[in-house]
């Protein structure tokens, strides 16, 4: 009968071997893939853009497998900066501390523009206001105005619907639309402003409520949504976004989009980003309604 | 052969031991990690700026009581829809229907426990919400109470489960005891069946909370996660944003190691804290309860 000792021991350290493994597992993830295989991960703004050049590219080239999953830019940048991927999808600029943080950490990150995006002032088609200044679309989301009849609307109370802080289409908006581009400027959202985990949430509460004003990437705003027309101060003409209005910079609320690497990409990746800033990637771009960026 | 059967009674006894102790060890384990990383908030944010009532952590505003209220009144919420309801299907099935009623009910009901919460997170944005705001004219449909309506669905199934479980195994000759001295079938549920089987019930409310309280999809979804404080009654209609939710927004996005993360982690200290809190207390009325039916059965 003592046999059985062993036995009825063997799952324990089974369970103990089993819940050593991943602590040696996890540090060597990218260094154990092929050369040929890129992970791409990062804003949630460029993931349907990336997923579709990652697409097109493998289609062209079957021999590279390219992995693209979102999260939102800070994601991106903090996979960067712990080296687990070989590129980071950002739609904001990588900020000071997170290169410190990087360079810390042996990571130099080098910036690429690959695209441009504008962001979109949404509000329901009901909704009768179909133009504000920036300075009046800063006073709405910071509280100072609560009320559509304030700018020029019927007599409803207006809900703010914003991005999580994680987003960096959130950051983006804080400081060119909120701040006015200030960066002495410490105005915040309003406690009272909805953050909304994801583009679709905020687009179905604007479908749905004809209370709610939201923002988001021009490339996600669908057709039975009603844009609103912005100026950049009182007096100065309303423009409505598009690719052109973005492309000749007369429409206000526009960024760049960024993909960030290790040093100075070789090999696959820098094929890769060559790849992307040539016509026919480019085209794509215009395609989800984002803004190609001009050679 | 007897020393063999003693050596395997031994061994038996000893792993089973062993498992029970786990459970203490794992719990061990997971506060000693929350500790570790939940602590330096402490150091690195000052107590007043904690308990401010702004939550931008961005520009570094760490203020954790609108997360706290947030959570506290939506959880309040659901457990007064849970409760009620729960333990009046739970005396249902268990007292009331006859016996093919229960079998349909008591396996809905667990079905309904299976309901992953995403979906009801879905339902939440697309039925409940716009529901509510036409139907109560709110500003908005993401309120702390769509959450708390969908939380009081998430937790009655564990509620109902349970407590049917406990009123079940109070024994019959109770209820038979309580008839026979001439009580009606009402009286003999709220005065014999219910008291007899109170801490099985007492049990059933409190891991319907926690169901509830550590519930973070739905909420995520249906909250509209605006951090402000909730301490007026009218906070219940309007959005609040809790600590599950907070934790799981932000986590992804937090360099390790910074601030922003270790008050997360503080954050998910607190919650640990308010259940242990509810545990105890939830424990001691069971325990004085016992008591005081001792005494009088004496």
């Amino acid at each position: 009968m003592k046999k059985n000792l062993p036995i009825l021991l063997f799952p324990f350290i089974l369970l103990l071997a089993v819940s050593c493994r991943p602590i040696d597992g996890n540090s060597g993830n990218t260094s154990d893939s092929p050369a040929n295989y890129i992970e791409n991960k990062g804003s949630d703004t460029i993931v349907n853009l990336a997923l579709a050049w990652a697409e097109t590219y493998q289609g062209e080239h079957t021999d590279v497998r390219i992995s693209v999953t979102g999260g939102g830019s800070g994601t991106g940048i903090a996979a960067l900066i712990n080296g687990t991927v070989d590129i980071a999808n950002a739609s904001r600029k990588i900020k000071s501390e997170e290169i410190d943080e990087a360079n810390s950490k042996g990571i130099d990150p080098v910036e690429h523009i690959i695209a441009r995006d504008a962001i979109a002032v949404i509000v329901n088609p009901e909704n009768p206001v179909h133009e504000l200044t920036l300075q009046q679309i800063s006073d709405i989301y910071s509280g100072k105005i609560t009320n559509w009849s304030e700018v020029g609307g019927q007599d409803r109370p207006i809900v703010k619907l914003s991005r999580e802080t994680n987003s960096g289409t959130h950051v983006y908006f804080l400081e060119t639309v909120l701040r006015l581009g200030n960066k002495e400027d410490k105005t915040l959202f309003s406690t009272d402003t909805l953050l909304l985990p994801s583009s679709e949430g905020i687009i179905s509460e604007v479908r749905d409520n004809p209370n709610a004003i939201g923002y988001d990437g021009l490339g996600y705003v669908p057709d039975d949504l009603k844009l609103v027309a912005v100026a950049t101060e009182a007096g100065m003409p309303y423009v409505l976004p598009s690719i052109e209005t973005v492309n000749d910079k007369s429409y206000a609320i526009a960024r760049d989009l960024y993909m960030y690497t290790d040093g100075q990409p070789t090999g696959v990746v820098q094929q890769y980003l060559d790849w992307i800033l040539s016509e026919e990637a480019q085209a794509i771009v215009a395609k989800l309604g984002f803004v190609p960026v001009k050679k | 052969m007897e020393k063999s059967l003693t050596l395997r009674e031994f061994i038996i006894t000893r792993l089973i031991q062993a498992s029970g102790y786990s459970a203490i060890l794992f719990v061990a384990l997971i506060f000693f990690f929350l500790l570790r990383e939940g602590l330096p908030t402490l150091a690195e944010v000052d107590a007043s700026s904690l308990l401010s009532i702004r939550w931008y952590p961005i520009e570094n505003y760490f203020g954790i009581l609108p997360l706290i209220t947030g959570s506290l009144i939506v959880t309040l919420g659901a457990a007064l829809i849970a409760v009620p309801f729960g333990i009046g299907t739970a005396i249902y099935i268990s007292e009331i229907a006859p016996r093919w009623m229960r079998e349909i009910l008591k396996p809905l009901v667990e079905l309904l426990g299976g309901l992953p919460s995403v979906v009801l997170g879905f339902l939440g944005i697309l039925v409940v919400s716009p529901f509510l705001r036409v139907f109560l004219d709110l500003p908005t449909g993401l309120t702390a109470f769509t959450g708390s309506l969908l939380l009081g669905g998430i937790a009655v199934p564990t509620v109902v489960s349970v407590a049917e479980d406990a009123l079940d195994a109070v024994p019959r000759s109770y209820r038979e005891g309580a008839w026979a001295l001439g009580a009606t079938h009402w009286q003999t549920i709220w005065r014999v069946t219910l008291p007899a089987a109170r801490s099985g019930v007492l049990t059933a409310v409190m891991l319907g909370v926690g169901r509830a309280i550590g519930e973070t999809m739905t909420v995520m979804m249906v909250t509209g996660n605006a951090p402000v404080m909730a301490v007026k009654l009218g906070s219940l209609f309007s959005p609040v944003r809790t600590m599950t939710a907070t934790i799981a927004a932000e986590m992804g996005e937090v360099a390790n190691g910074s601030t922003h993360y270790h008050v997360l982690f503080f954050i998910g200290m607190v919650l640990f804290l308010i259940s242990f809190i509810v545990n105890i207390i939830a424990s001691s009325v069971v325990f004085r309860a016992k008591k005081r039916a001792e005494r009088i059965l004496s």
